[in-house]
């Protein structure tokens, strides 16, 4: 696939209203536009000032681990006998994934804008950890929100959050998932708007955080790229990340946009099958629309209702995702594929049995499809593959789904 | 032609305030919307407000979320909505109906379409709570296409300088959210909400309605003082809800829907007659 579009084009959006292309913009109540102003302005002045750079850069070396390894899994490349998998190592940051470069950034700016309480939604718990975390730190007041399903299944992320002090509210309305906990956060941020800074954890939301979430994630590409050209002396072939709302998909893919000769791959939950109708995959069945401030591609009814999502990981069980993979797609630049349930639950357990590295169950659907693209590749040629967590979140639904029991039930 | 502005004319020449429920379409079933509306309008409603159920209610607390997926339950869209308001229209042309809701809906049946549909349905303004003034342009020409009124949401943390821009380019009324919150918030404060009206009024002559908070007919009265138009939402959804839930009949929740509105109807006429 060859891909000829101007590099410059990236560097553009998303543009002054917030849109990358169609998609993006602000979509919420009247009274957070007061709020969002507030953060677009205070983000604009700090995003290329040399102190806040440095705070958050020195904040990323010393307290999450920075730069993460980009690892060759040797054994595994050399079983699937193609191209060369390398893995971006986000599991070995501080909390477990790529989620903490963001709170990070986020806790940053919330001290900056004084504000004491910080709210976040959270599905797979790694966001809410990471969020707790850095709350902790700043001797912040926090509250993550959790659809009740999600707390069943990430229940020790819930205790994690915890321990770290923050308090973990259940959502019960709709799915009882992460699409409800957005719901839930937003309530709270219209209530309590004065003295609290809501933490999105990923590339969604109103402008200006599908932005500032991006930047605060592309370190992860931009060290990939400079690990790359060291280790391999080229760059990667391809870029493989799983796509939930999307950040840790656009930390690596960001630095790389203008490389046209590096192909991308953004894999989505499949769930039960994309035929099926039970999965997570808006950007391979969905329909353009509005949820939760910004406009992109949904999982949505005729009638516009959105629909009930379905995967086995509760960091991608979500209707929508962030608005400029949306942008991505439409203009060709990103390939979204899917990978099922079971495709990912394999590449789990073979990545853990074969190079001793076990994945969070989002991250085995990235797995799943690099281990499919690498077959087809030639061993000259490798892939960067965003490995985004670790699996200890998991292994209980794994154990669950494999059958055993661990007498925690 | 929206029947709003010859209405607040009618209002503001005999001193009179709006009363203006708010019920979700559909909840619990459509069987319920159409009598209950009319029910409304006889006990003093001059304006309905029509929610259009959505599967992800943003702005909505607790009650009015059940409201929705009720209303979801029992199948209503956008299009049924539309299809009870048509209903109502067979027998009241009179009383003005303004669509209360969220912007995915519309952008799933393309905005166009949905000003012609509404239009057709005797629907005289659009409330769409996540369709801020930077994002409700392309909606609002459809719109005003069709004589439909666009009606903008200022709130307690709107500046000054956006209640300028906001009234420059609203028409039928201006609706205060007088909270900051969802709907169904308990934490009114009528000095603040008095305030921010007189901002307003700076601004523009258009009619001024206030809603989220307003629970019955003191709180009514009270805003009343300032206010062109009081909503009352939460209340009239929790207490059809209530009735129904407790064994009651589509009869006993519409007559205590309209011994409700009654209520804030003479509290609202108390308010404006000394
Ligand atoms: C390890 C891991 N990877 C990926 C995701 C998906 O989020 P995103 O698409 O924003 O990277 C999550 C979300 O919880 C996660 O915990």
């Amino acid at each position: 696939m060859t891909i000829d579009i101007n590099p410059d084009l990236y560097a553009q959006v998303p543009d002054e209203h917030g849109r990358f292309g169609i998609y993006g913009g602000k979509f919420v109540a009247e009274t957070l536009m007061s709020a969002l102003a507030e953060l677009e302005s205070l983000y604009n002045d700090l995003k290329d000032d040399p102190a806040f750079l440095r705070e958050f850069d020195l904040d990323l070396a010393h307290y999450v681990g920075r730069p993460s390894p980009l690892y060759e899994a040797a054994r595994w490349s050399d079983m699937i006998g193609g191209g060369r998998i390398y893995l971006k190592r986000e599991d070995l940051n501080h909390t477990g994934a790529h989620k903490v470069n963001n709170t990070i950034g986020q806790a940053l700016l919330a001290k900056y804008m004084g504000k004491k309480r910080v709210i976040a939604e959270t599905g797979a718990g790694q966001h809410g950890v990471a969020s707790a975390t850095v709350a902790a730190r700043l001797g912040l007041e926090c509250h993550v929100f959790m659809g009740e399903e999600d707390v069943r299944r990430q229940a020790l992320n819930v205790y994690r959050m915890k321990l770290l002090g923050a308090e973990v509210i259940p959502v019960t309305s709709g799915s009882k998932t992460l699409k409800d906990a957005m719901n839930e956060a937003l309530r709270d941020w219209v209530t309590n708007v004065d003295n609290t800074f809501y933490i999105i954890g990923t590339v969604a939301g109103p402008h200006p955080y599908p932005m500032l979430v991006r930047d605060f994630q592309s370190v992860i590409g931009r060290e990939a790229r400079a690990q790359s050209l060291t280790m391999t002396g080229k760059l990667p072939d391809a870029l493989v990340a799983c796509v939930g709302g999307g950040s840790n998909a656009i930390g690596l893919f960001h630095p790389f946009l203008s490389d046209n000769e590096v192909a991308m791959y953004g894999v989505e939950a499949g769930g039960k099958g994309v035929e099926t109708g039970e999965h997570a995959a808006p950007l391979s069945a969905g329909i353009p629309g509005v949820l939760h401030g910004n406009r992109t591609y949904l999982m949505q009814d005729e009638n516009g209702q959105i629909m009930h999502t379905h995967s086995v990981s509760a960091g991608l069980d979500y209707p929508g995702v962030g608005p400029e993979h949306a942008w991505l797609k439409d203009i060709g630049r990103v390939n979204y594929v899917d990978a099922t349930d079971t495709e990912a639950l394999a590449a789990f357990h073979r990545v853990t049995r074969v190079e001793g590295i076990m994945p969070a169950l989002e991250t085995a659907h990235a797995l799943a499809y690099a281990e499919k693209l690498a077959a087809e590749m030639t061993p000259d040629q490798h892939i960067i593959v965003n490995l985004s967590g670790r699996g200890d979140k998991d292994i209980l639904t794994v154990a669950e789904i494999d059958g055993i029991d661990l007498g925690t039930r | 032609m929206s029947r709003l502005g010859p209405l607040f004319n009618t209002l503001r020449a005999e001193n009179r305030r709006a009363v203006v429920p708010y019920l979700v379409a559909g909840d619990p079933d459509e069987a319920l919307t159409v009598p209950l509306m009319h029910s409304l309008v006889e006990a003093g409603a001059d304006i309905i407000e029509v929610g259009v159920p959505f599967s992800d209610p943003m702005s909505e607390g607790p009650t009015i979320q059940k409201g929705h997926e009720r209303a979801l339950e029992g199948g209503t869209s956008l299009l049924s909505t539309l299809a009870l308001v048509k209903q109502f229209r067979e027998t009241n042309t009179e009383t003005p109906l303004v669509l209360m809701g969220y912007a995915n809906p519309l952008e799933r049946k393309g905005y166009a379409a949905v000003a012609d549909a509404c239009a057709e349905a005797g629907i005289d303004g659009l409330i769409t709570v996540d369709l801020p003034p930077e994002e409700v342009a392309a909606m609002n020409a459809e719109l005003q296409r069709q004589n439909i009124d666009n009606i903008f949401l200022i709130s307690p943390t709107t500046s000054d300088e956006r209640v300028a821009t906001i009234t420059a380019q609203a028409s039928g009324f201006i609706y205060y959210v007088a909270l900051k919150g969802v709907t169904g918030a308990g934490h009114l404060d009528t000095d603040a909400v008095e305030a921010h009206l007189a901002t307003i009024r700076q601004h523009t002559n258009l009619p001024v309605a206030v809603g989220f908070g307003i629970k019955d007919a003191d709180t009514a009265a009270t805003v009343a003082g300032c206010a062109d138009a009081v909503v009352v939402g939460s209340a009239l959804v929790d207490l059809v809800a209530n009735d129904l839930s407790s064994g009651g009949s589509h009869t006993s929740a519409i007559s205590g829907a309209h011994s409700l509105i009654s209520s804030i109807r003479n509290g609202v006429n108390l308010a404006t007659s000394n």
